[in-house]
């Protein structure tokens, strides 16, 4: 008898953030707990501009992201803390997504090993895909 | 707790319809409530309620509808008197 292998993980995850949802958060009194609680210091960093200002529509594809991984994780009702999800970006500019935590372990338990992430946005919208396999 | 409750979803998770119409079962992610927006909201529970979401309460769950905020906040030790 002969038995198929089992085919490689292949997961996908997508997700779309509206620009002006970020830029209000920013803008409100939740913004350094919002900052804090979701992003890495390393991803605000990423995110802020030479004058200082944190760029909104940077920040919201980062958001994507963690939400497109959550997805590609198929997290479901398992509990992730956003900064266990993190975009770091290369001296070149290339995104890459660093699983941390609970993350790391959807990630290990579902025999996933390697992610790439994609991000882009204009002025209102802000999207990310992740796809991850073994 | 529950008029506190949805009048800070009212403010912050940027529904497309009146929060005020939802049963407290109702869910909130089908009545338009984004991701992002429950962020908003679960950091403005906290300023609401004077708490902390623990890590293990960060589930899409845990703030679905009005009745499973009230509990998850239940669970952080807020009780009916305080709101």
């Amino acid at each position: 008898m002969s038995r198929e292998p089992s085919p490689a993980p292949l997961r996908v995850g997508i997700d779309l953030v509206a620009v002006d949802a970020v830029a209000e958060t920013l803008e409100s009194t939740l913004r350094e707990r919002y900052l804090s609680r979701v992003y890495t210091d390393g991803e605000v960093r990423d995110c802020t501009g030479r004058g200082g200002d944190v760029d909104a529509a940077r920040l919201a594809g980062r958001f994507a992201a963690k939400e497109a991984a959550l997805k590609a994780l198929r997290a479901g009702d398992v509990a992730v803390p956003w900064r266990e999800i993190e975009v770091r970006r290369a001296a070149d500019g290339d995104p890459s997504l660093v699983l941390h935590g609970q993350a790391a372990e959807l990630a290990a338990h579902a025999g996933l090993r390697t992610f790439a992430v994609s991000l882009t946005h204009e002025q209102a919208y802000a999207s990310a895909i992740v796809v991850a396999t073994a | 707790m529950t008029r506190a409750i949805r009048e800070v979803i009212e403010t912050h998770a940027r529904l497309p319809v009146d929060v005020w119409g939802l049963p407290d079962d109702a869910s909130l992610y089908e009545a338009g409530m984004t991701s992002h927006a429950s962020v908003n909201l679960m950091l403005a529970l906290e300023d609401r309620f004077d708490v902390e979401f623990p890590d293990e309460l960060l589930t899409r769950k845990a703030f679905e509808s009005v009745a499973a905020i009230r509990r998850s906040l239940e669970t952080l030790g807020v009780v009916e008197a305080a709101a």
